[in-house]
This record gives structure tokens, sequence and C-alpha cells, in this order.
């Protein structure tokens, strides 16, 4: 979706400051928000493509101002409330009334470093044939979709170079939606910094994106 | 000291630390999370899984050729030969910086990090400056860190739009022939491997 998520290229955000002495966490609850939302991802009522929807499908206005780890916690929210496992009623109380709903699996203490270290791979058993070469010249499409894609705003429409192919990986338009893993080519595709941003571009950098065979067209 | 700590946002802070202990309670009473595995991922972030995973990454490549061409080919591999093996670190791609190209990492839709090497994201990274200037603008980022490249040193900026995790290998400075790998790991910060800093001058060596 054209979400306030998709910051590529957008102007007037302020300065990055970035922090000297960045503490890990700047307060408890951060910590809490990190591990929570970790161990609610390994339960397999979800996956990382409906989480990823679930926190750029905020307002944008809410997304550019809210802190990072809040955008968790309110995307855990919102994912757990859509699957009928709390309600707005039990997080306006903090007391459970409705009843257990049941999860896949449940990390407890002992599995956690085993689950971390397992992580979630996404290549997937090779079909068929990638339809793109390392140097062939491709265009991207220019499609608006309502639903999670990766295909970022400013990179739509423009021509670019496949530098990679780096596998066959579950496609993340598909897999929000609950429609499966549908996994696809995934390339590394190059554009040169005047093809994405013309007169505020430069003849010499050049920025890579990933990219699945859907989002691909042969450009002559 | 870019955070404000005013009174609007301590406030917003105490309201916020209470939301989410409230939250975690009421999942633990629901028998969705367990506090003790919540503790135990805090713990290995603070403690088993930052930048000095990647930071070793990077030495052992400076010293050992054979490792660092591993790298190139198949970065994946040669990482998960070392133990970093876990979360956000799945899928690796190293991108080695030199005379003529530096390398900056970004993901201008989420905050795609590879934990595996560098730990958890610092702020500016998840935040809306960086993603969306990284971008259209990487050499003003990089002044902004204050790193000021040549106009004939080209910039390759690579949005984390898939799963791959991008990793900057920077190039290792001058007058640190002789120096051991623990020497070197010292030298080796995590904006280096972000992208936004080169490697520190053997002088910092503590």
């Amino acid at each position: 979706m054209n979400s306030g998520a998709d910051l590529g290229g957008m102007a007037g955000l302020g300065p990055i400051a970035p922090e000297q002495n960045e503490p890990l966490f700047h307060a408890p609850w951060e910590a809490r928000a990190l591990g929570i939302v970790v161990a609610l991802g390994t339960c397999g009522q979800w996956n990382i493509d409906m989480s990823r929807f679930a926190r750029e499908d905020m307002h944008p206005a809410d997304y550019m101002r809210t802190p990072y780890y809040s955008i968790w916690i309110k995307a855990a929210i919102r994912l757990m409330i859509e699957r009928g496992m709390i309600t707005e009623h039990e997080i306006a109380t903090g007391q459970p009334v409705t009843p257990h709903s049941p999860m896949k699996r449940k990390l407890v203490a002992a599995d956690v470093d085993k689950v971390l270290a397992a992580g979630g791979p996404v290549d997937r058993a090779e079909e068929g044939h990638p339809l793109f070469a390392v140097g062939d010249r491709i265009i991207t499409i220019n499609n608006h979709p309502a639903g999670h894609t990766r295909m970022a705003r400013y990179a739509r429409d423009k021509l670019g170079v496949i530098t990679k192919i780096h596998g066959f990986h579950v496609y993340p338009d598909s897999n929000a939606a609950g429609l499966g893993e549908d996994p696809k080519w995934l390339y590394q595709v190059t554009f040169a910094s005047r093809t994405l941003w013309g007169n505020q571009g430069n003849d010499i950098d050049t920025v890579s994106l990933d990219l699945w065979e859907p989002y691909l067209g042969a450009a002559i | 000291m870019s955070v404000k700590h005013d009174h609007d946002d301590h406030s917003h802070m105490t309201e916020t630390e209470a939301r989410v202990r409230a939250l975690e309670t009421l999942l633990s009473a629901k028998g969705y999370i367990d506090s003790a595995a919540v503790d135990r991922i805090i713990q290995t972030y603070e403690t088993k899984i930052g930048p000095q995973n990647g930071a070793h990454v990077v030495a052992k490549s400076w010293c050992d050729p054979e490792f660092a061409a591993w790298l190139r080919r198949d970065a994946t591999a040669a990482i998960h030969s070392l133990g970093y093996i876990s979360r956000q670190g799945e899928h690796m791609e190293a991108v080695f910086n030199s005379d003529d190209v530096h390398h900056l990492t970004v993901c201008t839709l989420c905050s795609c990090y590879p934990w595996s090497v560098l730990g958890l994201p610092p702020t500016w990274y998840k935040s809306p400056p960086f993603r969306s200037r990284a971008v259209i603008d990487p050499r003003g980022v990089l002044r902004e860190f204050g790193l000021d490249l040549p106009t004939t040193t080209k910039v390759e900026v690579h949005d984390s739009t898939a799963e791959i995790r991008y990793l900057v290998i920077p190039q290792r400075p001058a007058g640190t022939e002789g120096f051991s790998e623990d020497q070197l790991v010292q030298l080796v910060t995590r904006d280096t491997m972000i992208g936004t800093a080169v490697a520190l001058l053997p002088e910092g060596v503590a």
C-alpha cells in the first residue's frame, strides 16, 4: 500500500540527529516491548509480512510520529484483536475476560535460544527457472495495491539492471494477505541515481532494492 | 543529545511504561507469553547479540583472505560459520567498501537490519529522517554523520526491501599492518557496518 511507512524520497522530516552513546533501551518498556513482540511473533498466529502490514497500515501521521517500539506494540495488539486473542475491553481493564485462544506454539524461556537461532528463513525449494539473468535490464511495475507490497513507491515504473539472483523466496504480497507463501524468484535490482531522482540525482551513485519477479518486466 | 526529556515526554513515557506493563500482565494471564521468555530475549540482545559479532566478521575478513572471499561469495554461510546464526540474519549479503565504492544500508519501508551481526538497530536507523533521505540524498546523510566522500567515490545504497540483510565491510585502516584480529575488532564500530562511518584510525585503539 502507499503507506506512511513507504518513506523513500520523502522530504521535510528533519535532521537524523543520531543520539551519541545511545542506550540499547531508553526505558524498561522498550525492552519489554521488544521481548513481547518477538515472543508473540514465534507463536504461529501470524507471519512477518502480516506484522509488517499491521505496522504500515497505521494512519501516516501517527506512523511518522510514533516511537518504533510503540508501533510494534500497537500492531501486535491489532493482530491479537483481529484473531480474537484479546479484546479492547481487556486492554482497557487489564483483566482477562474471554477464554484463551489456542496458539500453534507458546515460547517458553528454555526454548528462546533455540528459537532465536532458528530464525525464520524464507528461501524455499526452487521451482522453474528465473526469468531474468544478471545484467538484464528490467522495468519495475507501476502498481499501487491496497494490500501489502515491498515494491517501494520511489522505484516503481523505473528502469533497472539485475545485479544478483538471490534465490526463491516467500512472496510478501501473498503471505501478508493470508494467501500462502507463493514463493517467487528474488533479485537484487540496481537503479542509477539519475533514473530514480532526475535532477536531484547524480551520474555516479546507485540504489539497489531486492525485488520479486512479479514486480519486474523486461525492458527493451 | 537529540532526545529531549521535557515534562510532556516524561509523562508520556510513564504512561507508556504502565500500558506495556499492563499488556504483559494481561498476555501472561491469558497464557500467550511467558515473562521469563521475554526476559531471556532481552538478555540475549543485551549480552550476546550485538555489533561485536559483526566486528568479528569484519576483522576476520581483514586478516583472512579466504574468509573474505567466502564472505563475498556466500555471506550467509561464512557468517553462520562463526556461530552468528539468528533471526534477522537468515540471509546475508556482505558488501565491501573500497577507494572507489562506499556502501550504505537502509530500510525505507520498515526497519530491516542485520540483527544477528549488529544487534538491535539504533533509533535513528528506524526513524523517518534517515529512511526517507538515505536513498535520495545519501551524500547529504553521510555528511550529517561527518563523512564527506569525494565526488569520485561511488555511493551504493542498499534498500533492504526483502529478507536479505546487508553487512557493510569497511576498509581496513592504514597503519594496522601486524594488528591482531582482537585489536582490529576495536576499530570496527556499528556505524561502519551500516555504512555511515569509516573504521577508526589505529590511534583509537584502547
